[in-house]
């Protein structure tokens, strides 16, 4: 390993940091890259303003548990780039740099991605209206701007995060006008045959469960087995609507509905520096291939945290461990021995961590009308392209997603495909009898984030090739 | 549609979103006052004129893009507000020759 | 198995058209189309239906060129008809911008030189200084290098993709079909005609048409057209949308129907390799910004490249197989200007089974030997 080798670490959340340190602690030069202005990730959003009072107390034990990480990080000795976005690896590895005071470009001798999830794309009619945001979203309010909804709130969707963000909400003196919960039937006895493996994480299952009481408790309508959710208004929201298990369809007027439909691994990186993906059927989406390491098919480069695969903080916390070991033996720091002794604790306690995940994957599996969304709905937000015109371009044969964003401009916008991309992919799938595997993604072009012409003009770096 | 519940100890800072004066804290991020400010909406897109407003508040979405001190584009739920920032909602496709 | 008239293997510019033409004149087409990742000109094109500068040291290319340009309004109205699509098309001339007096009287030379090759009566090129230049755009701040521009009156520009989505919708209207997802792997003789094999499903064909590309190498071999083919990489940035600014194309910066600034192009040897680099983003940002300073405040929203379908001379190759007639391979980087004489001439003659004598200067006979071994 060269004196001058330098690890970037993308990513201050609870795998990026947990890395970052680690590696500080092996004695490798770690750069840790984050486009927020401070550490903490998503769940830990805010973390170092958040200390003490009520803000801190409603938002919960699990996002203190941040504080004792950030504090670490902050004694480890990285180099920390915060607000900084990366939009750009090259080869080498070179990674392009964007601060607010222009484009540059830093080297590494290795890369840790630690992007982390976004919510999953829950396309449905009126989704693009003000007052419309995503529980993740309302929850990042909170933690950053102490901001709650000031009306009572409409809440729909499946998943542990709006569960937690009501409660978090309820503690904080908000209300909720209604908890729409989209899980199907029949999800639940799909996932009780995986419940005793699941018990190894009791823990968390007993936190999910304190939630729903809780929502009881202050109560909060609850309407279960939820389909057909739409959102109208003229400029903003104005009323919703859904059908009720038995048949009726119901309208109620609102101004603010939050939504979510689970979490998917961030995955923009991953496509556009050509790794290899599988599908995850359990988890309905594309994840990296990774080996024992986290490396991914791409020397050099590792990836950490729920990018890797849904897991949640702590199972975040314990990849971004090995991850950091992984990277040391790669770069000659460690040998097999040490490395694998030093990983081992880590991957006894990420096995216990990752236990609730069948389960919890079989109960909070989206309805399918999330991936097939009505005719004349938006699929992809940035170009405005609806769901009918995405399968009037597939075309006749075996049309992919690329064939699509051709024809119609679906992913060629600024998101390029984080909103669009697997509600493309499902819809090709759909029609064409084959697995979304099969099916693919779109293309992922630079930039990674958008930068401006000036910026780029600005560029020093050398040119490699004629 | 969003409200404040706390003072925090950041400093009180004031922004000016279309000419209008708006009440802010250091460091919130922008598209958090945004969401507090009517119509909530950041811009309008540039296909079909339609009123967009921060979605998902993480930087994935690009809804959330208004033009700040003169800068178009710009995503707001990943900057800090200062005193004194410009706001302007952005409408449709952008001009440059201002 | 099913059997079509004539299989086009490639459903890129080249076989679009092609087929477009041929379908039309009533005959039973089938395109097989190859997967969503293949290397893919046709998905990748700046959009110019462009004249001005091209075929140095081959008038028949020159005279190729501009009858299709001029063949261009037509097979645009007919193709939109019958595709019942729009395809954003303006023929009002094109730009080439020149920076610096050096680089201008280099222009003035090289399109001089151009003319006299050609022999033909009128120019339709001219120079334009900066005074003339500017009164073409009244609304542009050109930045003070800028010395002036080469003004070509047949240059034009178009939608590709649209274009593209508009020849497969048309075929599948006048009853032909247009399979994604099934690239050829073999192409051989069966009874008087051919046997084409896509791996999932095996096809008949009277005719074979090749336009695939930078892979239609391996195919033509199979049929026993040597052809040499290389890619060559081109990388090109797409900005986020204005409003309309720049009313006419220039070679290597246009604004698009909806708004979008397309710059290019890189010219790069590096094999089949689709991926970008941010020093050549860098590079036609500084060009970009020699021209028009003012864009400096635009967003890049992506940057892809693209892999042209390059001969040694860089001009088409138009070949009927001796060893194997019916079989035919088309290869050009061209593939939007010269969709017009795709869909007439070369149809026509794929048709009739031979190609015309006007054509035969496209013959890849022209290669030495020693220039097609390089390949």
């Amino acid at each position: 390993m060269k004196a001058s080798d330098r690890v970037a670490v993308l990513g201050a959340g609870p795998a990026g940091m947990a890395a970052a340190t680690r590696l500080a602690t092996l004695g490798i030069a770690v750069t840790l890259i984050d486009e927020q202005p401070a550490p903490g990730g998503q769940i830990w959003r805010g973390i170092e303003c958040n200390r003490d009072g009520a803000l801190a107390r409603a938002l919960g034990t699990e996002y203190g548990d941040g504080a004792a990480q950030v504090a670490a990080l902050r004694a480890s000795g990285c180099t920390l780039r915060f607000g900084t976005q990366v939009w750009q690896i090259e080869d080498g590895w070179q990674v392009f740099l964007k601060t607010r005071d222009g484009l540059e470009v830093t080297s590494a001798a290795a890369i840790l991605l630690a992007g982390g999830a976004q919510e999953r794309p829950c396309p449905f009619p009126g989704w693009t209206l003000p007052g419309v945001v995503t529980v993740g979203g309302a929850q990042i309010l909170m933690k950053t701007s102490g901001q709650v909804p000031a009306q009572p709130v409409w809440v729909a969707g499946s998943g542990p995060l709006p569960l937690l963000y009501m409660s978090q909400l309820l503690a904080l003196g908000g209300r909720i006008a209604g908890y729409l919960d989209t899980m199907p039937r029949g999800n639940l006895a799909a996932a009780l045959p995986h419940l005793p493996a699941a018990l190894a994480g009791w823990r968390d299952l007993r936190k999910g469960l304190g939630w729903l009481a809780g929502l009881r408790r202050a109560g909060v309508p609850v309407v279960k087995n939820i389909a057909r959710l739409a959102a109208a208004g003229t400029d903003r929201l104005e009323s919703l609507s859904y059908r009720q298990r038995g048949g009726r369809d119901v309208t109620v007027p609102a101004e603010l509905l939050l939504v979510h439909e689970g979490v998917v691994p961030s995955i923009h990186f991953t496509l556009a520096l050509g790794c290899g993906h599988d599908w995850d059927e359990r988890q309905l989406c594309f994840v990296p291939r990774l080996d024992t390491w986290n490396e991914t098919s791409r020397a050099g480069l590792f990836v950490a945290g729920d990018g890797a695969g849904i897991g949640g903080a702590v199972a975040a916390r314990l990849r971004g461990e090995i991850a950091a070991v992984g990277i040391a033996h790669r770069l000659g720091r460690l040998g097999e021995a040490e490395a694998a002794r030093q990983a081992a604790p880590f991957r006894r306690a990420l096995a216990r961590a990752l236990a609730p995940r069948r389960f919890l994957d079989a109960l909070y599996r989206p309805r399918p009308e999330v991936f097939a969304p009505e005719p004349d709905t938006l699929v992809c937000r940035c170009e405005e392209v609806t769901a009918a015109q995405v399968l009037a371009a597939a075309g006749d044969g075996d049309g992919g997603p690329n064939q699509v964003k051709a024809f119609t401009r679906a992913g060629m916008g600024p998101c390029q495909g984080r909103q669009c991309g697997y509600t493309v992919s499902h819809l090709l799938a759909g029609r064409q009898n084959r697995s979304v595997g099969e099916v693919g993604f779109f293309h992922i072009r630079p930039p990674l984030k958008p930068v401006s012409l000036g910026e780029l003009a600005g560029l020093q770096v050398e040119e490699s090739v004629p | 549609m969003f409200v404040r519940l706390f003072e925090t100890e950041a400093r009180a800072v004031s922004v000016v979103i279309d000419g209008r004066s708006v009440a802010a804290t250091e460091g919130e991020m922008l598209a958090a006052v945004l969401l507090r400010t009517p119509p909530f909406a950041a811009r309008t897109t540039a296909v079909s004129g339609s009123p967009r407003a921060p979605y998902c508040l993480m930087g994935v979405c690009f809804d959330c893009l208004a033009v700040v001190d003169g800068i178009a584009s710009v995503q707001t739920c990943l900057l800090p507000v200062r005193d004194g920032m410009r706001v302007e909602r952005q409408a449709g496709r952008r001009e440059v020759w201002k | 198995m099913q059997h079509a008239e004539i299989v086009i293997v490639g459903a890129g510019m080249v076989g679009g058209a092609v087929g477009f033409g041929l379908a039309r004149a009533g005959r039973r087409v089938l395109l097989l189309d190859g997967g969503d990742l293949d290397y893919r000109a046709a998905r990748a094109n700046f959009g110019l239906v462009w004249v001005q500068g091209k075929g140095a040291g081959m008038p028949p290319y020159q005279r190729l060129t501009r009858d299709s340009s001029d063949r261009w309004p037509q097979f645009h109205r007919e193709l939109a008809e019958v595709a019942a699509a729009p395809i954003d098309y303006e023929r009002k001339g094109g730009l080439a911008f020149c920076l610096g007096a050096e680089e201008f009287e280099a222009r003035r030379g090289a399109l001089h030189r151009l003319h006299n090759q050609l022999q033909a009566d009128e120019q339709d090129c001219e120079m334009l200084d900066r005074a003339a230049l500017q009164g073409l755009l009244p609304r542009v701040e050109l930045g003070p290098d800028v010395s002036g521009a080469s003004y070509c009156w047949r240059d034009g520009h178009v939608n590709p993709l649209q274009l593209l989505q508009a020849l497969h919708s048309a075929i599948g209207r006048l009853g032909g079909r247009v399979l994604a997802g099934h690239p050829v792997n073999r192409i051989a003789r069966s009874g008087q005609g051919f046997r084409v094999d896509a791996g999932k499903a095996v096809f008949g064909a009277d005719k074979v048409v090749i336009a695939a590309g930078v892979a239609s190498g391996a195919l033509a071999a199979q049929v026993g057209l040597d052809v040499p083919v290389r890619p060559q990489r081109g990388q090109v940035l797409v900005t986020e949308r204005m409003a309309p600014w720049l009313p006419l194309p220039a070679s290597g910066l246009r604004q698009t129907a909806e708004g979008t600034v397309m710059i290019g192009a890189t010219k790069e040897e590096v094999g089949l390799d689709t991926g970008t680099s941010a020093a050549k983003a860098a590079f036609l940002a500084r060009k970009t910004l020699q021209i028009v300073p003012k864009l400096a405040s635009l967003r890049l929203v992506r940057q892809w490249s693209g892999l042209r379908v390059m001969t040694p001379d860089s001009h088409p190759i138009y070949a009927q197989s001796q060893s194997h007639p019916g079989a035919f391979v088309l290869l050009c980087h061209s593939g939007v200007t010269l969709a017009a004489v795709h869909a007439d001439r070369l149809a026509e003659a794929i048709d009739v089974g031979a190609l015309p004598l006007n054509l035969d200067p496209f013959h890849h006979r022209r290669f030495s030997a020693d220039v097609r071994q390089a390949i």
